[in-house]
C-alpha cells in the first residue's frame, strides 16, 4: 500500500465561529474558523472539513468569505458543507476555494441533485454525508436508516441502500456520521462504517464519536474507512494530530508523516 | 515581472492553484484567464482541470485551447495538473473514449474495478496522500524528498508509453505515472496546490524554472 489513511478534524461553524455541540446541543466555543484551520494545517491534517451549522442560513456570505480566507492560506483539502441545495450554492463554494462540498439533506429530498452535481462538478468534489442511526432492536438484525435535520428526522430510508445509490449517482465519497455515537465519545459505530465501507467502492470518511486516539484505529481497522473525522479531541487540546498520526502509526495504520 | 497565466476554460476551481503560485511567489503576477493573447504573453502557463474529460476536452476545443497549449508550450515552463495533465496526452478511456491535445505519447486509463492489492479492495478514486518515486532528477523535484506524498483524486491515470517521459511515479493498485515531462513541459496527476509543503515546494520551483532540464 502507499496511500494513507486520512485525519481530517471538522470545524462546526455558526454564525462564523468554530463550535462544538454534544449531540447538537451544550455548545462550546472554539475560536475563529481561518485560525484553526491554519493551526490544523500547520500539526499536519490531511484535510479540513468545514460545516455550516447555522441554522437560519441567513448569513451564506460569511460562510463565503471566511472559505476563501481559508483557502488563501491553506494549502490541503478543504470541504464544505451545510445548506448546500442547489447548483449555484456548489458553484459559490467551488469558486471561494473549497475543493469539494458535502451535500446532506438536499440529496435525501432530491437524490437526482448528486447527479447533476456530480455531472456539472466532477464526481471528485461531491461528498455526500449520510446521518445513520440504529432502528434495530436487541436481537434483530443490525439495521441503520438514514436521519435529516441534525438527526432528528428519520426517512425510512436504509443506510446502506442509500449509500450505494449514492454512489451510482455519482458521489465520490462518503461522510458517514453515526448519529447514536456523536458527540458520545464511545467511538464510531463500527457495524454501519464497515457495512458501508464494504458496500461501495468509494472512500468512506468515518465521523461522530471520537473520543479518544484508539477510537480512530478502529475506525480504519475495524471500520473498514478511508478517513477519519473529528473535532473535539482536536479543538479542546486532548490531543494533536501529530499525536494522532503517532499513535495510528505505533497501531500499524499508514498515515502521511 | 514574472507572470504566470493560469489557463481558465470553465472547468473547476481554478483559484485554488492561482492562490497557492501566489502565496510561494508573491512577487509574480498570477493571471487566470482564457484570453489567448494574455496567456501568449505569459512567462509560463499552468493548464489545470477537475472533473470529467469529455467536458474538459469540449471546453478545451471549444475555446481553442488545444491550439494554444500546442503554440505555448513550446518555448516556456508550462505545467499540467490532474485532468490538465491527463489532457496533454493522445487519448483517455474516460466517457467511453475522448481524444486528447495529444502533446504527449501517453494513454489514460481507468484504474479497474475491482482495484485488489495484497488482496484488499482498494477504493476508486484514488484520493488522499500517496507516495510519489522520483524516476528523474528533475529541477522541479528541486528540495523534495524522493517518496514526499502528494495529494491525489482521480480515478483514471496516465501510462507513458515511454519511460523517458516519466519523471515521478505513483503506486495505487498498479503502477501509475504521477509526474511526466518532457523539455520545458512538466505534467502531475497529483494537486501540488493542495499538497501542503510538498506541493508548495513544487509550485516554487515551477516559478523559478527556466524550462531546461
Amino acid at each position: 500500500m502507499g496511500l494513507a489513511k486520512r485525519i481530517i478534524p471538522c470545524l462546526d461553524v455558526d454564525n462564523g465561529r468554530v463550535v462544538k455541540g454534544v449531540q447538537f446541543v451544550d455548545i462550546r466555543d472554539a475560536g475563529d474558523p481561518v485560525e484553526v484551520a491554519r493551526k490544523y494545517d500547520e500539526q499536519g491534517a490531511d484535510e479540513i472539513t468545514f460545516l455550516d451549522i447555522t441554522a437560519s442560513h441567513e448569513d451564506r456570505e460569511t460562510m463565503v468569505h471566511t472559505v476563501e480566507k481559508m483557502a488563501s492560506e491553506v494549502f490541503i483539502p478543504l470541504t464544505v458543507g451545510g445548506g448546500i441545495r442547489t447548483v449555484d450554492d456548489i458553484r459559490k463554494m467551488l469558486n471561494a476555494g473549497a475543493d469539494k462540498v458535502s451535500i446532506n439533506t438536499a440529496a435525501v429530498f432530491n437524490p437526482e441533485f448528486v447527479r447533476e452535481a456530480s455531472e456539472r462538478f466532477g464526481s471528485q468534489c461531491i461528498v455526500v454525508a449520510i446521518d445513520a442511526k440504529k432502528v434495530s432492536g436487541p436481537g434483530e438484525e443490525d439495521r441503520w436508516e438514514i436521519f435529516t435535520h441534525g438527526g432528528r428526522k428519520p426517512t425510512g430510508f436504509d443506510a446502506i441502500e442509500w449509500a450505494k445509490k449514492m454512489a451510482d449517482n455519482g458521489a465520490g465519497e462518503i461522510l458517514l456520521t453515526s448519529m447514536d455515537q456523536d458527540g458520545m465519545k464511545n467511538g464510531f459505530d463500527l457495524g454501519v462504517t464497515r457495512a458501508i465501507s464494504d458496500a461501495v467502492s468509494i472512500p468512506v470518511i468515518a465521523s461522530g464519536g471520537v473520543g479518544n486516539l484508539q477510537h480512530l484505529v478502529d475506525g480504519v481497522k475495524g471500520g473498514g474507512a478511508d478517513a477519519v473525522l473529528a473535532a473535539s479531541i482536536f479543538h479542546f487540546g486532548q490531543h494533536t494530530i501529530p499525536e494522532a498520526k503517532q499513535f495510528m502509526v505505533a497501531q500499524g495504520v499508514e498515515v502521511r508523516d | 515581472m514574472n507572470t504566470v497565466a493560469v489557463i481558465d476554460y470553465g472547468m473547476g476551481n481554478l483559484h485554488s492553484v492561482s492562490k497557492a503560485i501566489e502565496h510561494v511567489a508573491p512577487e509574480a503576477n498570477v493571471l487566470v484567464t482564457s484570453d489567448a493573447s494574455l496567456i501568449r504573453e505569459a512567462d509560463r502557463v499552468v493548464l489545470p482541470g477537475v472533473g470529467a474529460i469529455r467536458d474538459c476536452m469540449a471546453e478545451i476545443q471549444r475555446l481553442g485551447v488545444d491550439e494554444l497549449v500546442k503554440e505555448v508550450s513550446q518555448d516556456r515552463p508550462f505545467l499540467g495538473i490532474c485532468v490538465g495533465m491527463q489532457a496533454l496526452m493522445q487519448h483517455s478511456e474516460e466517457n467511453s473514449g475522448v481524444d486528447c491535445i495529444g502533446l504527449l505519447p501517453g494513454q489514460v486509463k481507468f484504474f479497474g474495478e475491482p482495484l485488489i492489492e495484497e488482496g484488499e479492495r482498494l477504493k476508486v478514486p484514488h484520493m488522499g496522500w500517496n507516495r510519489v518515486s522520483q524516476a528523474q532528477v528533475h529541477p522541479l523535484w528541486q528540495g523534495i524528498d524522493d517518496g514526499e506524498r502528494f495529494y491525489f483524486v482521480h480515478s483514471f491515470y496516465v501510462a507513458m508509453e515511454q519511460s523517458k517521459y516519466v519523471m515521478g511515479s505513483s503506486h495505487y493498485g498498479k503502477p501509475i505515472d504521477a509526474a511526466v515531462g518532457h523539455e520545458n513541459i512538466f505534467a502531475v496527476q497529483f494537486h501540488p496546490e493542495k499538497s501542503q509543503h510538498s506541493g508548495l515546494a513544487l509550485l516554487k520551483n515551477f516559478v523559478q524554472w527556466n524550462g531546461q532540464v
